[in-house]
């Protein structure tokens, strides 16, 4: 009961990093119908941005709650620029184009990413220095809570409630979906449709950031190919939750987060292997594609002819 | 008529260039001209600190030896190349080392899965080539002309199986192995072996590949199990981020190790989280013995920073090789690769060295607790029919093994050959 307790925890604790990156790959889809597979590549930078930031800020040398949130909100905000001027720069001159022409540019634009990174701070992980005192707290029989497992619930439970008041009580999120349900119908009502894209993207990215933040509390090593694998998983919770749909996507997230965690801690019982753990979430896509392509949440839509 | 020229002469540089590729770059063998020898390594990779440090290792060797005068009055030149830690970019440079520059002897690399990966280049194009830390027993089995100036991993899984049963008294072990890797899976496989011939029982085995992120699932497997220690034969960059996320189950059993976590950036990202675990190493920087502290010192004057194992392996072996061009009197072949297997007695700072038949080194290996970002001497652990060298002012092993193993654990300046455990 213990391990299956501690397994639950373990695996909520990646589904919520998931989960946060989902919200990303969703609203830009609900918006745009664009897969950004650059994404997953802007939890890396936001991972970078919040490394770099705590050298010069003397927050590396030891852990304080101060140095803590200034990391996390500076590189959310950094990350939310990045997501903007990629989207200036790399979506909005082929927007009128085919459907697959943006989406290719999303794939060039992540390897552009990815290598960049590595030409300019290498390919060799990166110690992320510990900006949160760690220590465990017992919950019951042997189960163990960390600090920094407590932090990414908390950090992203109150990011999901801000982005969930974001798009239903202020007058950019109604703005937001408005332009989900008909971007041409939108812009004839006097909507800014070019901010209202440029501030999804800030939004996705400034969560994907923060979950970059988040995982090198948990798991101190970043490099520049970091993204690849967490981006991918993220993108299948998504697509889980239903993609287009936001609560679809925290649950998708935190859905595969389990799954993961459950085959590495209890498939060698029934004989599958530890290794088998990257490919559960894409075993999940193939059988979402299969037979609820729509999705957990997502609604079917009749296309009119 | 100018398109005909144009081409012309292009064949015509084209034939130029391969005739002088033909003639032998800067190191054709020979007896005379400087001796250019190849090294590969990850520079830029997952487990950069290992080809970095070897790098390191194998430059001051040879510029102590140019400094000397060289061998036989020629000095020697090293190329460097990056292999980034793939096995399939080493196998790439180091053709380019072999068919571009002409080395005449190879040095590398350190992860075994590499060095397995451009060992049958060295072979084919009959270059020697030493490997200063591979310690998987499949690198040397590729052929004659591959060797290595370390223990291998049938020992090194022994030394840790005999130490979690002899000297912490463990009963159960768990494993936690890097599926992909030659390395890991090796000395799994050999610890495993090892313990349970000791009587232990290894209560739980649980596996991650190298790039893994989260590694919670596994390590709460294994809490369940209860087991006195953990056999983690891995590389720094996921050890280190294993020991913390363990710390953060709560888990208090010790961690054990091998050669793979002996990198600086293993306190970086383990921290405190690995205080009371202990790793199988190839020497000691603690070690009294003149030679060894020569050695860290120097290496601390000219880097700035302590060596570790894979530095002084990497100097080990630039100097194996040197004694062996030595000892040939030439860089032709075969006699430089009969030379190198022929090595005995060599006194090197990892120990002596000498090549068995399988031109392995045979050579003891230390045991290394890590305590606040150091790692202390805790025992010496001999191969069987090996004894400790007379050199080495110890005790004989009847009276040094009623000492306590604590008197040895406080005071690791006395002696490295203080404890022995007899095989």
């Amino acid at each position: 009961m213990d391990t299956f307790v501690q397994q639950l925890i373990n695996g909520l604790t990646v589904g919520a990093i998931y989960a946060l990156i989902a919200l990303g790959y969703t609203m830009v889809y609900g918006i745009l119908r664009l897969i950004n597979f650059a994404h997953g590549d802007i939890y890396m930078v936001g991972a970078f941005i919040g490394y770099f930031m705590a050298f010069p800020l003397g927050f590396a040398t030891g852990p304080s709650l101060l140095g803590l949130s200034v990391v996390l909100i500076g590189s959310m905000i950094a990350a939310a620029l990045v997501g903007m001027a990629i989207e200036r720069f790399a979506y909005r001159p082929i927007r009128k184009y085919a459907r697959m022409t943006t989406l290719i540019t999303a794939i060039g634009v992540s390897l552009l990413i990815e290598n960049l990174f590595v030409v300019w701070f290498g390919a060799a992980p990166r110690a992320f220095p510990q900006l949160l005192r760690e220590q465990s707290y017992t919950l019951f029989g042997n189960a163990a809570i960390s600090k920094s497992q407590i932090l990414i619930f908390a950090v992203s439970v109150a990011l999901m409630l801000l982005l969930q008041w974001v798009i239903f009580k202020t007058k950019v999120g109604t703005a937001m979906r408005a332009v989900s349900f008909n971007l041409n119908s939108a812009k004839l009502m006097g909507i800014n449709t070019d901010f209202i894209i440029s501030f999804t993207f800030a939004l996705g990215s400034a969560l994907a950031a923060a979950a970059g933040v988040l995982t090198a509390q948990y798991n101190p090593q970043i490099d520049p190919l970091m993204g690849i694998i967490t981006g991918l998983k993220a993108f299948v919770a998504a697509v889980l939750g239903g993609i287009g749909n936001v609560p679809g996507a925290v649950l998708g997230g935190l859905l595969i987060g389990i799954a993961e965690t459950f085959v590495v801690g209890y498939g060698q019982n029934v004989g599958i292997p530890t290794t088998f753990r990257d490919a559960v979430a894409f075993a999940i896509l193939i059988l979402v594609l299969l037979f609820r392509p729509t999705g957990l949440l997502g609604s079917t839509v009749q296309e009119k002819v | 008529m100018k398109r005909i020229l144009l081409s012309l002469g292009l064949i015509a540089s084209l034939l130029f260039a391969f005739a002088c590729e033909r003639k032998g770059g800067p190191g054709a063998g020979g007896n005379s001209g400087p001796i250019v020898v190849g090294y590969y390594g990850d520079l830029t990779g997952r487990t950069s600190n290992f080809g970095q440090s070897t790098k390191n290792g194998v430059e001051m060797a040879a510029d102590e030896i140019n400094k000397a005068g060289g061998i036989n009055g020629r000095q020697i030149t090293i190329l460097s190349e990056d292999d980034e830690g793939r096995p399939e970019k080493a196998a790439t440079v180091v053709t380019k080392l072999i068919d571009q520059d002409r080395v005449i002897a190879l040095l590398g690399e350190v992860a075994s899965g590499n060095t397995l990966a451009a060992a049958p280049k060295a072979q084919a194009a009959k270059v020697p080539m030493i490997s200063p830390s591979s310690t998987n027993p499949a690198v040397t089995q590729v052929g004659d002309y591959i060797s290595r100036v370390c223990f291998i991993d049938p020992f090194q899984g022994d030394v840790m199986a005999k130490f979690a049963a002899n000297t912490l008294k463990a009963k159960k072990a768990a494993i936690m192995l890097d599926f992909n890797s030659p390395y890991s899976r090796g000395l799994t496989e050999f610890f495993e072996a090892s313990f349970k011939k000791l009587g232990g029982e290894i209560v739980d085995k649980q596996s991650y590949t190298q790039g893994d992120r989260d590694y919670k699932g596994q390590l709460t497997a294994i809490r369940s199990k209860n087991p006195d220690v953990i056999y983690v034969p891995g590389y720094y960059g996921e050890v280190g981020v294993i020991a913390k996320q363990a710390k953060q189950l709560d888990i208090k059993a010790p961690m054990l190790g091998g050669d793979g976590w002996d990198s600086t950036q293993l306190w970086d990202l383990g921290g405190d989280a690995l205080n009371g675990d202990y790793i199988s190493n190839h020497y000691s920087v603690d070690d009294p013995s003149p030679a060894i502290q020569k050695f860290v010192t120097d290496y601390k004057a000219r880097y700035g920073n302590v060596p570790d194992a894979l530095a002084a392996l990497g100097y080990d072996a630039m100097k194996v090789l040197a004694d062996a061009i030595k000892r040939a009197g030439t860089t032709e072949e075969p006699q430089l690769k009969d030379a190198i297997a022929a090595t005995k007695n060599f006194a090197g700072v990892t120990g002596t060295i000498s090549l068995d038949k399988d031109r392995n080194a045979v050579k003891p290996a230390v045991v290394l607790k890590l305590q606040d970002h150091k790692y202390t001497y805790v025992e010496t652990i001999y191969p069987e029919g090996m004894t400790p060298p007379a050199a080495v002012p110890a005790t004989s092993p009847a009276a040094a093994a009623p000492a306590s193993p604590a008197a040895a654990t406080k005071k690791p300046a006395a002696s490295p050959a203080a404890a022995k455990v007899s095989p």
